[in-house]
């Protein structure tokens, strides 16, 4: 890479401009540091991407030359399998279900535990746990619990709801939302700590001014606290749709995108069409296509959504 | 300030059902881990009878626990430090010198947080081939500290912006040339946001799954996650010792948990404030 300079006396504040050999210094000392990262950025975050588009024209099973090259055929079969449809539907759900039920749950129990009261850092510190365990634990563990007769059945049954137990990895109607319930489970505690953070970030003067002007708590939290918190819950949304659209460990690992395929997402979609079944020309092109979603939603999102906060440099990602 | 009062009580509830809902699972696993599958199939919800160690212990005596537990230290720890180390240098160059592009630079990195690693899975597990890469721990360690760059840089970046440039200055009247003043004052300085993006890339690494289930074929090079789903399928039958295993692994990281919440909390809080 190449760095330019500007030109010298906007360089430091020191009061001369820099001569021939200070500038050469300075491209070389910015070499040493932007350099090995920059390398390792484009080699292993963008260059991927640019691979799969590439490979994404071919029927190739991943050994042997890439000489098969059929054009866009490969996206043409994914948008005709009923299949890979089915799992973007679902990707969907999941997405939706992220931000209309976590949403509401995460920002009514972030302004409960925003107030003061014993035991709160305790509270917080357990809200978040299940945040940091691996996916792959989280999906071991719900796997147990959730097995006909186990864990979950029992505890329904004693405090009187057995007649709600269902085949909760079995039946195909249900299994989904299951999956929904256990990353739920996993990943709310972000979305809390999030939000109490953007909370605590809220100058108590203003609530309290409402208050004084005669607002009810109910009209100061509305009025006051959730319009301040707006950038907060877009970071929020930003973050939830790019994790749910990749949705995989906890999925694979619970049902396998299974029984058949009523649990299957993309990404669970990509693992068998395309690496376990050896298609990776068209796994590549599954590949471009999650890729396409992340991306389409980011810039979307950028334009309408995230563009009032110009504090933040994700802002900055698209313009 | 009566209403204090009156909504207290609902805090309360609130909160016992949440931390009840979060608590119960973690604590199933780990004390369930001390019954036999007979036991436990009998009565799901019950407490163990009698307590036995066996499934811990067998686990605990036993190579693959260790082995998987010290791969997802290696990879965790290498994926870390090159982060960290490549991160903040890049930073600091994108913070303290003024050249052209320096913006578009950083956005190039800061777009990174619009790939995730789980999009990007199969094209690097291609990439990793070709680089004879795969079944080896350096094919995984490496893609996660690249993965890790974009929101190491996102939070150090304005970091080590806001530190006064008079310290810079005061350096260089010193004698002290911009890389000396890099590690001698602006990293400790730095440290709170070093120690924050230290633990949130260490995390995403040690809970890595997609990508360690691709690359490795030799269970010896099993992450924890990975081992914990493979013990799962194996042991299918023995429900216990599948409950002990998936508790030992939870350990490492809620134990990092307990050590490190303010500063994951801080990380979570840099993401909202830029």
């Amino acid at each position: 890479m190449t760095v330019t300079l500007v030109a010298p006396g906007s360089v430091s504040s020191r009061g001369h401009s820099p001569g021939p050999s200070a500038r050469l210094r300075k491209k070389i000392e910015l070499t040493i540091l932007l350099g090995p990262a920059l390398v390792l950025f484009v080699g292993f975050v963008l260059l991927p991407i640019v691979i799969a588009a590439y490979y994404s024209l071919f029927s190739w099973t991943g050994y042997g030359p890439l000489n098969d090259f059929i054009g866009l055929h490969n996206y043409k079969i994914a948008f005709n399998d009923p299949f890979f449809i089915e799992a973007i539907e679902h990707t969907l759900i999941l997405t939706g279900l992220s931000l209309l039920v976590q949403g509401p749950l995460s920002l009514g129990i972030a302004l409960l535990l925003n107030r003061k009261f014993r035991g709160r850092a305790f509270m917080r510190l357990i809200i978040f746990a299940p945040y940091v365990l691996p996916p792959a634990v989280t999906a071991v563990m719900w796997s147990l619990m959730l097995q006909p007769g186990g864990f979950v059945d029992q505890v329904m049954k004693s405090v009187g709801l057995g007649g709600l137990v269902q085949q909760w990895l079995a039946n195909i109607h249900i299994v989904l939302y299951t999956n929904f319930v256990v990353l739920t489970w996993q990943y709310i505690g972000f979305g809390i700590v999030l939000l109490l953070a953007g909370l605590q970030g809220i100058p108590a003067e203003l609530k309290e001014a409402a208050a004084i002007d005669g607002a009810t708590p109910w009209q100061v939290t509305r009025r006051v606290t959730i319009p301040l918190l707006a950038p907060t819950i877009r970071i929020w949304v930003f973050l939830t749709v790019i994790g749910s659209l990749q949705v995989f460990d906890v999925v694979w690992i619970l049902t396998g995108g299974g029984p058949g395929d009523a649990s299957t997402t993309m990404a669970t979609y990509l693992f068998l069409d395309g690496f376990r079944s050896l298609e990776f020309g068209y796994g590549s092109a599954i590949a471009v296509i999650l890729f396409a979603f992340c991306f389409v939603f980011s810039i979307a999102y950028q334009r309408f959504a995230l563009r009032r906060d110009t504090a933040g440099a994700l802002t900055g990602v698209v313009g | 300030m009566r209403r204090k009062y009156t909504i207290l009580p609902l805090t309360y509830l609130v909160a016992i059902v949440i931390g009840g809902v979060t608590v119960v699972p973690l604590l199933f696993v780990f004390v369930d881990g001390f019954r036999t599958t007979a036991d436990i199939n009998n009565s799901p919800t019950g407490l163990p009878h009698p307590w036995i160690w066996a499934n811990y212990s067998s686990i605990l005596t036993t190579a693959p626990f260790w082995q998987f537990l010290g791969n997802s230290a290696l990879i965790a720890t290498v994926a870390t430090v090159l982060a960290v180390g490549l991160g903040s240098m890049a930073a600091f160059a994108l913070s303290r010198y003024v050249f052209r592009g320096r913006e578009a630079l950083f956005t190039l990195f800061v777009s990174g947080l619009l790939f995730p690693i789980g999009v990007a899975a199969l094209p690097l597990y291609l990439l990793l081939e070709r680089l004879s890469l795969l079944d080896n721990q350096f094919g995984v360690a490496i893609p996660e500290a690249a993965f890790a760059l974009p929101l190491t840089m996102f939070i150090l970046r304005p970091f080590m912006r806001a530190i006064p440039g008079e310290l810079e200055d005061a350096a260089m009247v010193d004698g002290a040339g911009k890389l000396r003043f890099f590690v001698q004052i602006l990293l400790p300085l730095a440290k709170p946001a070093v120690v924050t993006v230290s633990l949130l890339s260490f995390v995403t690494s040690w809970n890595q799954y997609l990508l360690p289930l691709l690359v490795f074929t030799t269970t010896s090079h099993f992450t924890l996650p990975l081992g914990v789903a493979t013990y799962q399928s194996q042991y299918s039958q023995n429900t216990g010792a599948i409950l002990a295993f998936t508790a030992l692994a939870a350990v490492p990281a809620l134990g990092v948990f307990m050590f490190a919440e303010r500063y994951l909390v801080a990380g979570a809080m840099g993401a909202v404030k830029g």
